[in-house]
């Protein structure tokens, strides 16, 4: 016993007094400042088919975290969902964290939308701890950030829960709450064992009639120590205020993101492309002076009108600084532009250690060759031109057929439908040929009508005269055919639904087709050569 | 006939580049042999389609293309120096000065369809191969593809029109 004093009396001193600031809902804010959804829509962050996040007027309606999708759009007709992108959320909290940073150094990131400071320095600088929360306020005031949370206390835990209990007030006073000095075992007594972060350790304390972290705290400490380990004896001293962990402030990693402003905005995009081209230099420089590759870019363009295109692009090799150039030319043709471009960015998505890409003395063999070829052809004629193949899922061969273009990586479900059964796919072999879209061709009987196919799925008469250009003039006479093999899909959605009958047929002088009657037409989908 | 062409060469790990042909089956090639991730295509190369050609013959071992006009015989000299430099192989769909080879199919039977019910099962072809300067033809007989999708010729008892005797046993 004697000792346990002596080192929580120990202990006491190194509580590092910590500022701590939340934005609530920040999930949703991010999405508000892309500009993805309006201000006071309903919205929902989805993650694995549950709720992750929603904002204050889905909240309001019923909306919770954790809740199934279904479950949430029963309880809020008009809620809009949007998928959970945990890289996006951090990536709009840097421009956060970047305008505390110049205010106030020494930031350490909890998660996107809460971050804590040591409350030494800036209460030495505003005078009072009350000031430099205002302060802090005000600065995510101006950034778009009016609801923010502050919370001060000893250590970083408290500090958290008192943010996360200040209240929503106006502006200023209601929104920061500080806790004396050695008062958070007080403060934290009341809270529920809840806003513990061990889910296992939460449940068990609920069946063992613990509801309180003051419950916990009153718990003798070895009795914790020896019955939950190390986990256990942490959140005993957390739940005392004894929160022995500090802020340990983040080194913001050097920026390798460089962009050219054009001043007027420039329309044209060799213009634009050619006054990129020494910015994509630096750009490569800055990587390789740290010892980097990078094998992913972003690039970003902004336009006069306030509207920014960004895409990231791959490589299967990494980015020399006339690929940079390339794929900006090709986001511009993409890009539908409608003003001016004000700004070019462009940033670094992965990087990788320049160790593992140098090129040996001798060259690297064939890929190298097959690579540099095929940019040059893609540089000439565009990203799209140059394609491989892999097969997808569908039952017309059109759809099978999945062209990628060289440097994509191909869609990630494409081996998963592939490998589904697809009842109605033809057997092998395959046609070697296949048209996409498919060609309208003829069929005619011996009479000369179109062949058709009744409701009951019987031919009206027999094949008899083929025709590819669909006047019977030129037609060849068919040998051998098959059909119909009738193939509807998707017969619950109107929009998309298809009823064809497939048919086969052979022509006098040998050559095999594959054909299908849709809606009294015809076309050809396929041929074997 | 073409797939059949690229499948041996593929099959043994060589790149093959397709140029022009925007109809090519690449699931139908990737069941018969083709390495599809060796097979790299530029379905619609537009007016540059010798230039294009050309840039591939630099990286891949079998290109094939469709001429998108008349090619001139400089050109055709130029581009065989180049193949033969690299031990590159050209297959052209169409005409083209200076061939080694004119492979063509004259006769096709597919097996497997009768009136009304089966499926193209099995293609039994002639195929009649002009050297330069129309020297004298060379005709094979080859299943494009046989029963079991493979690519072979085809062999003596299966020729048809070739009687069998009947021979008195005892």
């Amino acid at each position: 016993m004697v000792e346990l004093t002596q080192e929580s009396m120990a202990q006491e001193p190194m509580l590092t007094r910590s500022i701590v600031l939340w934005c609530p809902d920040w999930p949703v804010r991010a999405l508000e400042r892309a500009e993805l959804v309006t201000d006071d829509a309903p919205v929902a962050l989805i993650e694995k088919g549950m709720v992750f996040a929603c904002s204050a007027a889905a909240r309001a309606e019923g909306v919770r975290r954790g809740l199934r999708v279904r479950e949430a759009q029963a309880r809020c007709a008009a809620l809009v969902t949007h998928p959970y992108d945990p890289a996006f959320d951090a990536r709009s909290f840097e421009s956060v964290l970047t305008a505390i940073e110049e205010l106030m150094p020494g930031v350490q990131v909890i998660r996107p939308g809460m971050c804590a400071l040591r409350s030494r320095g800036p209460s030495r600088y505003y005078g009072g701890e009350r000031a430099a929360a205002a302060a802090l306020l005000g600065l995510l005031a101006e950034h778009g950030v009016p609801d923010a949370r502050i919370g001060i206390a000893d250590g970083p835990f408290a500090a958290e829960q008192a943010a996360r209990r200040a209240s929503a007030g106006h502006a200023g006073a209601g929104r920061i709450r500080i806790i004396a000095q050695h008062g958070s075992p007080a403060f934290l007594a009341d809270l529920p064992v809840s806003v513990i972060d061990d889910p296992s350790f939460v449940a068990l304390a609920v069946r063992l009639g613990i509801h309180t972290l003051g419950a916990v705290a009153a718990l003798d400490d070895a009795a914790v120590h020896g019955r939950f380990g190390q986990v256990g004896k942490r959140i005993h001293a957390l739940a005392s205020g004894h929160d022995a962990s500090t802020v340990v402030p983040r080194v913001p990693l050097p920026s390798f993101e460089r962009s050219v402003e054009f001043e007027p905005g420039l329309d044209r995009v060799d213009q634009v492309t050619f006054g990129f081209r020494a910015t994509a230099d630096d750009f490569l420089a800055g990587l390789t002076h740290a010892s980097l590759v990078c094998t992913a870019v972003l690039v970003r363009i902004f336009s006069e009108s306030d509207s920014v295109f960004e895409r990231v692009w791959l490589h299967p090799r990494w980015f020399t600084a006339s690929d940079v150039v390339d794929r900006v030319r090709w986001q511009l043709h993409g890009a539908n532009l409608r003003s001016a471009v004000a700004r070019v960015a462009v940033s670094p998505e992965s990087v990788d250690a320049i160790g593992n890409h140098e090129v040996g003395l001798w060259g690297n063999g064939p890929d190298e060759r097959i690579h540099h070829a095929l940019s040059r052809v893609q540089s000439m004629l565009g990203h799209e031109a140059v394609l491989t193949a892999v097969v997808g899922g569908g039952r017309m061969l059109g759809e099978r057929q999945l062209l990628v273009p060289w440097g994509d990586p191909p869609p990630s479900s494409h081996t998963v439908r592939a490998g589904q059964p697809w009842p109605g796919s033809l057997p092998t072999p395959l046609p070697t040929t296949v048209f996409a879209p498919p060609r309208p061709v003829s069929v005619f009987t011996n009479a000369g009508d179109s062949v058709d196919v009744t409701e009951r799925g019987q031919v009206t008469g027999e094949p008899a005269w083929f025709s590819v250009t669909g006047s019977r003039d030129d037609a060849s006479s068919i040998t051998t055919w098959a059909g119909p093999w009738p193939i509807a899909e998707r017969w619950w959605d109107a929009s998309q639904a298809s009823s064809i009958h497939r048919f086969h047929i052979v022509e006098a002088d040998g050559m095999a087709w594959l054909l299908f009657l849709e809606e009294h037409r015809w076309w050809a989908e396929a041929r074997y050569d | 006939m073409l797939t059949a062409l690229l499948a041996g060469p593929s099959a043994d790990g060589a790149w093959c580049g397709i140029i022009g042909v925007p109809e090519f089956g690449a699931e139908a090639a990737g069941q018969l042999g083709v390495d599809l991730e060796r097979l790299v295509m530029v379905p619609q190369p537009g007016e540059h389609w010798l230039s294009v050609t050309a840039a591939l013959t630099d990286a891949v071992t079998v290109v094939v293309t469709k001429p998108g006009g008349r090619v001139r015989d400089a050109d055709a000299a130029r581009l065989a120096a180049r193949l033969r430099q690299r031990g590159a192989m050209l297959i052209a769909l169409g005409d083209w000065p200076g061939a080694m080879a004119k492979l063509t199919v004259t006769e096709s039977v597919w097996s497997g369809l009768g009136r009304g019910y089966g499926y193209p099962r099995a293609r039994m072809t002639t195929v009649v191969s002009v050297g330069r300067d129309g020297a004298r033809g060379r005709r094979a007989r080859l299943w494009l593809p046989d029963d079991r999708g493979q690519f072979r010729s085809v062999s003596a008892e299966e020729t048809p029109g070739v009687q069998r005797r009947l021979e008195a046993v005892s």
